[in-house]
């Protein structure tokens, strides 16, 4: 796929690397689930990532976009997406049958600070789609449970049918090492076994937290976070220690192309994980 | 730095001989404004111009190239906008812009598409004077030390020529004899004088160290509203700005075929699809807002990060922007200078 050239002497960082879409099946009406290794079985093993990065998919002829990575470092060889239906790549990636090849280039972005984050609390809050990046690490933490401490998922989604990962989270219920509470904002269907209302009213079905050792992880619809982070600074917890995902501006994953500059900084580089104390900072971020 | 003379009558001969080496770019005129241009006949290369409408950037990344062939096969690398190139008249302020462009292609991750094309082009600069718009000396940027491989003063009777690379070296052994290595005391003394006299021939000025901190305290103050209904957010300050950056990427499909090119473009951020993501939002679409962030990256983020403005003070934008929306209006604005003739206009005319 490297063609030669009498020039070249770098690296190419936008040359996608062949890859396979390995699975995909529908999650919910439209957002779609992609599995998807690199060709190369050295590089698709050897291939790293910290959850909360993302990547670039292209389809030929339609262009790439930015991913957010769904799967976790510590199930490596596979990479999955979960994609909603949003433009032109997505569109095409859509229509894409198992087997297909695409492109892929990463892994980009800062992702979450695991280091910082080993042996404390960790919540995570998650609303619709924002499930996408926070499975990553969610994931990653249970994969990797003794390194933590307490781990909750709260998961909110607008109605039953809206929810993505569903079998998945509701497994996850039976964990006796996580604290799990899945909520929607209305139940269309009669027949929702869990909490009904906005994400925040889980907060009240928490137990009790140690809001200093604690790293609260919020991802979702913009309208989610100012309701959400008041309860999180309520509960004392550091500003710098609640982290958003924030992945809606990126374009070419490198920082060059300028697009998702905010003041100083390039989402790309610097993001997509920003703490509450960043947001704060940075008048356009949310 | 070694620095020796060339006779006035000997330039456009020694550009002829360099240029069997490689293309040739040098100023020509256009209508009455100057352009960067392949040339072949030496007659018309311009020495005494002020700014090129479109910046030397144009000479790195085309305003549109293609980065890769698509096919079934995959992508092959398209490299063909990179060609051997010896870039003549470029003055201090804008090889400034090249350093700065560099800096910013070589963080994080490097760019093969720009430093490719900045590896196979040999940068000849040459002194310019100031007109009424030009305030580079304000910037820092009216003065050069490195960035060229050679650098010609232009005196009058001849040129002192700095040479700054190896590479600059060779070109002027193809033909010593057009060069004399001797200074004499009466040349340095013409340098003096000719520095003293451009120093003084600057217009105006703007205190640059101050707006970081303004654009910081005056975020939201109502001047961001009357410049951006004044805007027609047609983007030519983003083009013309010889340290303006931003791309878009799109795949063109040859017609009927599976093939086609990834194709790089010009983009600029005071248009409004820039700002627009998949799915059709866009997080900034007021003008103001996209304003801001022009002027956040030229007055405020690249001096907190490099210490110095990313601005280089060759006033494109002040010649090109229809309606006087420029570094001189905001940067006074902001500074609180009221009679500055520049902002008064703008309140006079523009926003009446
Ligand atoms: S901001 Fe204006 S004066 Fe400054 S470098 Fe850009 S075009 Fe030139
Ligand atoms: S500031 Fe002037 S040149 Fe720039 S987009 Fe607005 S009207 Fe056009």
């Amino acid at each position: 796929m490297n063609g030669e050239n009498k020039h070249l002497t770098h690296d190419n960082p936008f040359l996608p690397e062949p890859a396979r879409i390995v699975r995909t099946y529908y999650l919910t009406e439209d957002v779609k689930f992609f599995q998807v290794r690199i060709v190369d079985m050295e590089k698709a093993l050897s291939f790293n990532y910290s959850p909360g990065q993302f990547g670039m998919i292209s389809v030929l002829g339609a262009g790439d976009a930015p991913f957010s990575i769904s799967s976790t470092p510590s199930r490596p060889g596979l990479l999955e997406f979960c994609i909603g239906k949003a433009g032109t790549v997505t569109n095409a990636l859509f229509r894409m049958k198992e087997n297909s090849l695409i492109g892929f280039r990463g892994p980009y972005g800062n992702g979450f600070p695991i280091e910082k984050m080993k042996d404390k609390d960790i919540i995570i809050i998650v609303g619709g789609l924002g499930a996408a990046p926070l499975r990553s690490v969610l994931l990653y933490c249970l994969d990797n449970r003794d390194q933590f401490r307490r781990v909750s998922l709260l998961h909110g989604a607008k109605k039953p049918a809206e929810m993505i990962f569903r079998e998945e989270f509701f497994a996850l219920k039976q964990r006796e090492d996580l604290e799990c509470h899945l909520s929607v904002d209305k139940d269309d269907t009669g027949k929702w076994t869990e909490n009904i209302g906005v994400v925040t009213t889980l907060f009240s079905l928490l137990e009790k937290i140690d809001p200093v050792n604690t790293y609260a992880l919020v991802c979702g619809p913009p309208v989610m976070y100012k309701f959400v982070i008041k309860e999180l600074v309520n509960l004392n917890i550091p500003k710098d220690q609640i982290l958003m995902t924030l992945e809606r501006r990126m374009k070419c994953g490198i920082g060059k192309c300028g697009h998702c500059a905010i003041d100083y900084i390039y989402t790309c580089l610097d993001g997509p994980v920003f703490t509450y104390w960043d947001v704060i900072h940075m008048r356009e971020l949310i | 730095m070694r620095v020796i003379k060339l006779k006035k009558d000997n330039l456009f001969p020694f550009l002829e001989v360099i240029s069997e080496k490689a293309d040739l770019w040098a100023p020509v005129k256009k209508g009455d404004k100057h352009v960067f241009k392949v040339v072949d006949d030496f007659s018309k290369v311009e020495l005494n111009t002020t700014r090129t409408i479109l910046p030397p950037r144009k000479i790195f990344l085309p305003q549109t190239f293609s980065m890769f062939n698509i096919s079934e096969k995959g992508y092959e690398e398209d490299f063909s906008h990179v060609t051997k190139k010896i870039l003549f008249g470029i003055h201090p302020c804008d090889i400034h812009g090249l350093l700065t462009l560099d800096n910013f292609f070589k963080q994080d991750y490097l760019d093969p598409y720009y430093l490719e094309a900045r590896k196979n082009t040999l940068i000849l600069g040459l002194s310019c004077w100031p007109d009424e718009y030009c305030f580079a000396k304000s910037t820092n940027t009216h003065i050069i030390e490195e960035g060229f491989d050679l650098f010609f003063t232009d005196l009058k009777d001849f040129f002192l020529v700095w040479i700054g690379s190896s590479k600059g070296d060779d070109l002027i052994r193809l033909k010593p004899e057009f060069f004399d290595e001797n200074l004499t005391d009466k040349d340095i003394q013409t340098y003096i004088d000719w520095q003293t006299a451009r120093d003084n021939a600057y217009k105006w000025s703007i205190n640059f160290t101050a707006l970081p901190d303004l654009m910081e305290l005056k975020y939201r103050d109502p001047l961001w509203e009357k410049l951006g209904d004044a805007c027609l957010a047609c983007g030519s300050c983003t083009n013309v700005c010889p340290t303006c950056n931003c791309y878009n990427i799109m795949d063109k499909q040859f017609l009927g075929g599976k093939d086609g090119k990834m194709i790089r473009y010009w983009d600029a951020c005071t248009l409004e699809e820039y700002s627009e993501v998949a799915g059709g939002e866009n997080f900034r679409k007021k003008r103001a807002d996209r304003l801001k962030l022009w002027y956040t990256h030229k007055l405020q983020a690249y001096i907190s990060k490099y210490g110095k403005p990313s601005c280089v003070g060759c006033g494109r934008c002040i010649v090109t922007c229809p309606v006087d929306i420029n570094v001189r209006t905001v940067g006074k604005a902001l500074l609180g200078e009221k009679e500055d003739a520049f902002w008064l206009r703008f309140n006079k005319e523009v926003t009446k």
